[in-house]
């Protein structure tokens, strides 16, 4: 039986981690391929690279971070933000990142899914979306809208047409980010997570509101996703990744205990 | 000497980086002439099985290999490299490089677990149980789980050859062993600690002797 996926998701900007992330002793960590090794260590199953990138320097600062961290961990791992297109796409995964993420730039211009897919394979292509609860219209008749520069901008389409769309055109995963939920650490958004998760073929990863174990318990369960993606809580220390997956076993979620 | 064989299905970064982190020597290419020097051959892969067995063909590895392997070198498939080591790929309908009797199927779109409709590719962690023990799977925790992401999987003719079997909606053949052969549907390379202790085994293994 396959495994629930537990993914910590790190952000960096220029190289380094743009919140310190506290590990044994208390001490902060700024490097990620040092964070990532530390989640490797403690049983992450995948890892997300989240790149907040001003400038074409700080994007080849990221290629070697990526570099470096293929040659220190033996898990699948991501990378996302400022992903335009193919040629992004590949110096990635070149470098050693098993899949991209596209996220406000697959609602500019869907063909950068189905032309990722078509060079890398439909594995490689995660689908970022930026979500946020709407009043249902007849043009949001699933009352989630996708929102994109950090939901900052509406653009008008339905989450649940997107997700389909964005499965249609080839892309092999979904990461699914409810921006009402993010940073509030009250839980996912359940509803949005199945409601997706269940009108899909591909994997959802649910993110947005991790704040305790039994936030992944009810969004494994209840809200259908096939991963979850936390980061503050483990990244301060109040959670460790082994401690969620032991809680998870113990309320019969599947997760991979031996690493 | 590790060969990697190089015949443009995705991409071998990852398996490389998982050998330099082992100590071994590698080499990646699709020259016959270069895999030569090799006493241990990999054969990798993501991708579609029929564009790989055309590339196969154009360079005339799938050949080399059936000679290698005849020889009683090992050679380890991984993925891709495992599916097109049978007959026939379900996928794009390929006939492939025939080295072990029996076809690569098409994982059912019907497939439930729990009465929960399961998702296709098969992507994830899962474990493998093993039906005895083999040199390439030695010191391998039972618990050990290992990555795969699959929308095919190899199903060999002869019961003997299977070695693992992993459940996904059905039980499949995750591992195939035949003499110098192995061959597994995972990536052993992204498959953390257990995943390079299965690489190291490999290329300590001496099957002719």
């Amino acid at each position: 039986m396959l495994s629930k996926r537990i993914i910590p998701c790190l952000d960096v900007r220029a190289g380094k981690l743009t919140k310190g992330i506290r590990f044994k002793g208390n001490v902060d960590i700024g490097d990620p391929v040092e964070a990532a090794r530390e989640y490797y260590d403690q049983g992450a199953d995948e890892i997300v690279f989240y790149d907040i990138t001003a400038s074409s320097d700080e994007r080849n600062i990221m290629i070697d971070v990526v570099e470096r961290v293929a040659r220190t961990i033996f898990i699948p791992f991501s990378v996302g933000g400022g992903i335009r297109n193919l040629d992004d796409m590949r110096k990635v995964i070149l470098a050693g990142a098993e899949k991209v993420s596209v996220n406000s730039a697959a609602v500019v211009n869907p063909e950068i899914i189905t032309e990722g897919a078509g060079a890398f394979g439909s594995q490689c292509i995660v689908l970022g979306m930026d979500v946020k609860e709407v009043e249902k219209t007849k043009k949001i008749p699933s009352g989630y809208e996708i929102v994109i520069h950090g939901g900052r901008k509406f653009t008008g389409i339905d989450a649940l047409w997107w997700a389909r769309e964005a499965e249609r055109l080839g892309a092999g995963e979904i990461c699914l980010n409810s921006i009402d939920a993010d940073g509030t650490q009250d839980g996912y958004e359940l509803n949005l997570t199945a409601l997706i998760s269940e009108n899909v073929h591909i994997p959802v990863i649910a993110s947005g509101g991790a704040g305790k174990p039994e936030h992944l318990a009810a969004v494994l369960t209840t809200g259908k996703a096939d991963a979850a993606l936390i980061a503050s809580m483990v990244h301060y220390r109040t959670y460790t990744i082994a401690g969620i997956k032991q809680y998870l076993h113990e309320h019969q979620i599947k997760t991979r205990m031996s690493w | 000497m590790i060969a990697i064989i190089d015949y443009k299905a995705g991409n071998l970064t990852s398996v490389a980086r998982a050998l330099e982190n082992i100590g071994e020597e590698y080499l990646i290419t699709d020259e016959s002439c270069l895999l030569k020097k090799a006493t241990h051959v990999i054969f990798p892969g993501v991708g579609a099985a029929g564009e790989a067995m055309n590339y196969l063909r154009e360079k005339k590895l799938a050949a080399w290999i059936r000679e290698w392997v005849n020889e009683g070198k090992p050679l380890m498939g991984i993925c891709l490299g495992t599916q097109i080591i049978l007959e026939y790929s379900e996928e794009n309908d390929t006939s492939c490089i025939g080295l072990v009797a029996g076809r690569t199927k098409r994982f059912s779109d019907k497939m439930t677990e729990s009465g929960i409709p399961l998702k296709i590719p098969h992507m994830g962690w899962n474990s493998v149980a093993f039906r005895r023990s083999h040199p390439v799977f030695e010191n391998i925790n039972p618990e050990a789980e290992f990555y795969f992401v699959h929308s095919y999987y190899p199903a060999p003719a002869d019961d003997t050859a299977v070695l693992g079997i992993t459940g996904y909606g059905i039980n499949f053949c995750s591992v195939l062993a035949v003499e110098n052969l192995v061959a597994m549907q995972f990536h052993p390379e992204k498959s953390g600690r257990p995943g390079l202790q299965i690489l190291r085994n490999f290329c300590a293994w001496r099957p002719l002797c």
